[in-house]
C-alpha cells in the first residue's frame, strides 16, 4: 500500500505556488509574470523554472520601472533575464508621466509608488495581458490578507473586496469577461521568513543590496534610515550618515527604507528575521503609513 | 516542520477575531509597528487593546466592528507552520465560511459560554462537516464571564456532543477559555483548575497534521502540456500537473481518461531531475511511453484503478449566486483543469442547515445547500467527494459573466456511462 511521502512545510508551499502558475499557463492567452527585481519576484522566476523547464516560460517578465530604482537591481533584473533565456519587457513611470502628462509627486521624497499603476495599466493594454503573476504576499498587510490568489480586476485594473469571487479548495476560476484581467499570486500563502527558506534552501543568488553594506543614509524624524539618492529633495537641515544597512523590500527607493543590519548572508538574514520583531512593511515603507488603509485604497484603485 | 490549516467559525460576537488575535499576541507573532498602530487606536478610544484589530483589515469591518471576508494569517511556532482562515459569522456570509473550510484540516469552532450551542453553532459545524473536515474543537470561549463554571462547560460539551453523533464528526475536542483574558489559548490557565485537557495551541500543536487526500487511490490531471521544440528537445513532451492523490512511479501502467487509452509512465520529472516515485500533493511532470493525444484536464491513472467516467452526476452544492438557482439552468462545471458544459437537470432536495433535515424545493437561494442532478456535455472523472476531498471537488461558473456560482462536492455518480471509446478530444480546456 502506497503511503504519502513526507513532505515539508516548504514543500507543500512550493507545490501550491507551482500548481498555480501552471494553472495560469492553461487558463490564459496572454499571461505576464510582473518583476520588479525584490526577492518575491526573484523567488518566483525559480518557481516557473520547476513549473516550466525544460521548455520556457509561457509568459514575458514585464518590469515596471519607477527611474527610482537602485542600480544593483537594474543590472540584477538584465543579468536575471539573460541567464534565464527569457523575454524582458521593461516600461518606464518617466513615459507614462511624459505621455500622460501626469504630475511628477512632489515632496522632499517623492516617491513614484502610486504613479506606477498606470506605467502597470497602461503595459496591460499594450500587450493584451490577460493575466499579471506578482509575488505579493498575504503577510504583507492586513487588506493583503483578504486578496484572492485569482484576483479578477475590471476594466480599470479596480478591486472590489466585496465583490471577490469565493475561492474554493485548489480550484482557481480565471473565466473573465473582455476588459478584465486576472492578477494571480502564487506566493499568497508564504511569509517573509518562509521566502527567505526558501532563497537558502534553493541557493537563490540575491541582489546585493538585500545583505549589509556600507550606505549613505538620510535620517528620517521617524528614526527610519533612508538610502540617499539623487531624487530626494533634502533640506540643509537634514542629517546624512554613514551607516551598515540591508534593505528588507526593494522598491521606489525614495519610499523604501533600509535597517541597520550586520546580516551578510542568506542564513544571517534568517537569524536576524527570528528575532525580528517588526514587521517588513512597517519597517521600511513610509507609504503605507500615511493612513490605516494606505495599501487598501491603492488596491481600489488598481495598484498591483 | 509540517502544516496545519485550520479555520475558525462561530457566531458574530463570539470573540473569533479576538481569539486570533490572541494566538498570534501569545505566540509572539505580533511585530511592533503592528502593536503600536494598536496603541494608536486605543488611545483615541479606550479600553483595552483590541486584538480583533489584528484580523478585520478592511474599512468596512472596522467601521462596522464585523468581519466581511475571508482572512488569512500565519503563525509558526517551534513545532508548526499554521495557516488560519478567519472566515465571518453572519449568515449573509456563509459562502465565505464555506470557501475558508475548503481548504482547512480542521475546525475550530467558537461558543460563547454565556449563550451556549446557538443555531450557527449547528450550521457552521454542518458545513465543516459537509467539506469533510477531520478534526473539530469546540472552544467554549468567554469563561470568564461565566464565573468559570465547569456545569456551564459541560452543559454546553453535551448539547454540541447531541451535533457531533448526528454528523457522525470524526473527532471533537473540547477546550474552556477566554480569548480576551488569554486563558487557555497559549497558556494554560489557573482560573480554570477543573480543566486538565490541553491549551489550545498544544492541542493545535500535537493534532494530526495535513492529511492528503486518499491515497490509496492514485489520481493525476494534466495542467499543462510542456513541449520545448528545441534543437535538443525536438520530440520532448511533459504532462505538467499536480497529483492530487496516492503515489505515481515510472513503469506504472496508466490509463489516459476520459479516452481510456492505455500507456506506460516513461519518466516522472521534479525539476527536471527523474524521480523514482512522488506522491501528492507534488507537482510533477509525466512522460509516457506511447505518443498519446493527452492535452489539459485529462485524468492518468493506473490502470488496476477504475475511476468514474461519467456525463451525469448527483452532487451537493453551496449555492453562492445572488440569482436563485432552478433546474434547467446551463453553466460550466470547472473540475480543477477541467471544464465542461453542464445543466442542473434536478434539484433533489435542500438541507435545512438548523434541522440538517432535508426538504423538497425547486430552487436554491443564496447561501443554500442543496442536492441536484447534473448533466455534463462530455464526461468527468469523478470521485465522490467523501471518498477524495480534491477529485470530489469542483466549481460551477457562469458562462457568461465568469463569477463562480457554487461549490460542488460530488455525491454519487451514475455508473451508466463508462466507456473506453470516448475520443481524447472529449475533454476540453479554458
Amino acid at each position: 500500500m502506497p503511503t504519502a511521502a513526507y513532505l515539508d512545510y516548504l514543500d507543500r508551499l512550493e507545490a501550491e505556488a507551482i500548481h498555480i502558475l501552471r494553472e495560469v499557463a492553461g487558463q490564459f492567452e496572454r499571461p505576464a509574470l510582473l518583476f520588479s527585481g525584490g526577492k518575491d519576484s526573484i523567488a518566483l522566476t525559480r518557481l516557473a523554472e520547476k513549473a516550466f523547464r525544460p521548455g520556457k516560460f509561457p509568459f514575458p517578465l514585464v518590469h515596471i520601472d519607477t527611474g527610482h530604482n537602485f542600480e544593483e537591481i537594474i543590472n540584477y533584473r538584465d543579468e536575471l533575464a539573460a541567464h534565464l533565456g527569457e523575454k524582458l519587457i521593461v516600461r518606464r513611470v518617466e513615459d507614462t508621466i511624459r505621455e500622460r502628462g501626469l504630475h511628477e509627486p512632489g515632496g522632499k521624497y517623492p516617491s513614484r509608488n502610486p504613479l506606477q499603476t498606470y506605467t502597470l495599466l497602461d503595459v496591460i493594454e499594450e500587450f493584451e495581458f490577460d493575466a499579471c503573476i506578482g509575488g505579493a504576499r498575504r503577510d504583507e498587510e492586513k487588506a493583503r490578507a483578504k486578496e484572492r490568489i485569482f484576483s479578477v480586476r475590471d476594466d480599470f485594473g479596480q478591486w472590489d473586496p466585496k465583490r471577490q469571487r469565493p475561492e474554493l479548495w485548489n480550484i482557481y476560476n480565471g473565466r473573465i469577461q473582455k476588459g478584465e484581467n486576472v492578477r494571480v499570486f502564487p506566493i499568497s500563502n508564504w511569509t517573509e521568513l518562509d521566502v527567505w527558506n526558501y532563497i537558502q534552501r534553493e541557493n537563490i543568488k540575491l541582489p546585493g543590496i538585500y545583505f549589509s553594506h556600507e550606505r549613505q543614509c538620510v535620517v528620517l524624524p521617524s528614526g527610519q534610515l533612508l538610502g540617499f539618492s539623487e531624487h530626494l529633495n533634502l533640506d540643509d537641515t537634514d542629517e546624512i550618515v554613514n551607516r551598515r544597512v540591508r534593505f528588507r523590500t526593494v522598491g521606489d527607493s525614495t519610499c523604501t527604507a533600509a535597517v541597520e543590519s550586520d546580516a551578510a548572508s542568506v542564513h544571517d538574514i534568517i537569524q536576524d528575521l527570528l528575532l525580528a520583531k517588526v514587521s517588513e512593511r512597517g519597517a521600511t515603507r513610509l507609504d503605507d503609513n500615511l493612513s490605516e488603509t494606505g495599501m487598501e485604497d491603492r488596491k481600489r484603485n488598481g495598484y498591483f | 516542520m509540517d502544516l496545519l490549516r485550520f479555520i475558525t467559525c462561530g457566531s458574530v460576537d463570539d470573540g473569533k477575531s479576538t481569539l486570533i488575535g490572541r494566538l498570534l499576541y501569545d505566540s509572539d507573532s505580533v511585530s511592533l509597528d503592528v502593536l503600536a498602530t494598536l496603541e494608536k487606536r486605543r488611545a483615541t478610544t479606550g479600553g483595552d487593546v483590541d486584538l480583533a484589530l489584528l484580523t478585520d483589515g478592511l474599512k468596512a469591518e472596522r467601521e462596522q466592528g464585523i468581519t466581511i471576508d475571508v482572512a488569512h494569517k500565519y503563525f509558526t511556532t517551534p513545532r508548526r507552520k499554521f495557516i488560519i482562515t478567519d472566515a465571518p459569522g453572519h449568515v449573509q456570509y456563509t459562502r465565505n465560511m464555506v470557501t475558508g473550510t475548503s481548504n482547512a484540516d480542521l475546525a475550530i469552532v467558537l461558543v460563547d459560554a454565556r449563550q451556549g450551542v446557538i443555531e450557527q453553532t449547528r450550521r457552521h459545524t454542518l458545513l465543516a462537516s459537509l467539506l469533510g473536515i477531520q478534526h473539530f474543537v469546540l472552544a467554549v470561549n468567554k469563561m470568564d464571564l461565566v464565573g468559570h463554571e465547569e456545569v456551564i462547560f459541560q452543559k454546553i460539551v453535551a448539547d454540541y456532543a447531541a451535533i457531533a453523533e448526528q454528523l457522525k464528526l470524526p473527532s471533537v475536542v473540547a477546550i474552556p477559555l477566554s480569548a480576551l483574558n488569554g486563558d487557555n489559548v497559549v497558556r494554560r490557565s489557573t482560573f480554570l483548575p477543573w480543566y486538565h485537557g490541553p491549551s489550545l495551541l498544544e492541542h493545535l500543536e500535537s493534532v494530526p497534521a495535513t492529511i492528503d487526500a486518499n491515497p490509496n487511490e492514485p489520481r493525476f490531471q494534466v495542467q499543462y502540456v510542456i513541449r520545448p521544440q528545441t534543437e535538443e528537445l525536438p520530440d520532448y513532451r511533459g504532462y505538467a500537473g499536480r497529483i492530487q492523490s496516492g503515489t505515481y512511479r515510472p513503469g506504472d501502467r496508466v490509463r489516459i481518461w476520459p479516452s481510456g487509452l492505455e500507456t506506460v509512465i516513461e519518466a516522472i520529472e521534479v525539476n527536471q531531475l527523474e524521480v523514482a516515485a512522488a506522491s501528492a500533493p507534488q507537482g510533477v511532470v509525466l512522460r509516457l511511453r506511447d505518443d498519446v493525444d493527452v492535452s489539459r484536464g485529462a485524468t492518468i491513472v493506473p490502470v488496476s484503478a477504475h475511476p468514474a467516467v461519467v456525463r451525469e452526476l448527483e452532487a451537493t452544492l453551496c449555492w453562492m449566486d445572488e440569482r436563485p438557482l432552478r433546474a434547467g439552468r446551463k453553466l460550466l462545471v470547472q473540475h480543477h483543469a477541467a471544464t465542461v458544459k453542464a445543466a442542473v437537470t434536478t434539484i433533489l432536495q435542500k438541507t435545512n442547515i438548523e434541522t440538517f433535515e432535508s426538504q423538497g424545493t425547486d430552487e436554491a437561494r443564496l447561501n443554500d445547500i442543496v442536492r441536484v442532478r447534473l448533466k455534463t456535455a462530455l464526461p468527468l472523472v469523478a470521485d465522490e467527494y467523501r471518498q477524495n476531498r480534491v477529485t470530489g471537488a469542483f466549481i460551477l461558473v457562469d458562462e457568461q459573466t465568469g463569477a463562480t456560482l457554487a461549490a460542488g462536492l460530488i455525491a454519487a455518480t451514475d455508473p451508466e456511462y463508462f466507456t473506453e471509446e470516448v475520443p481524447a478530444e472529449a475533454v476540453f480546456s479554458i
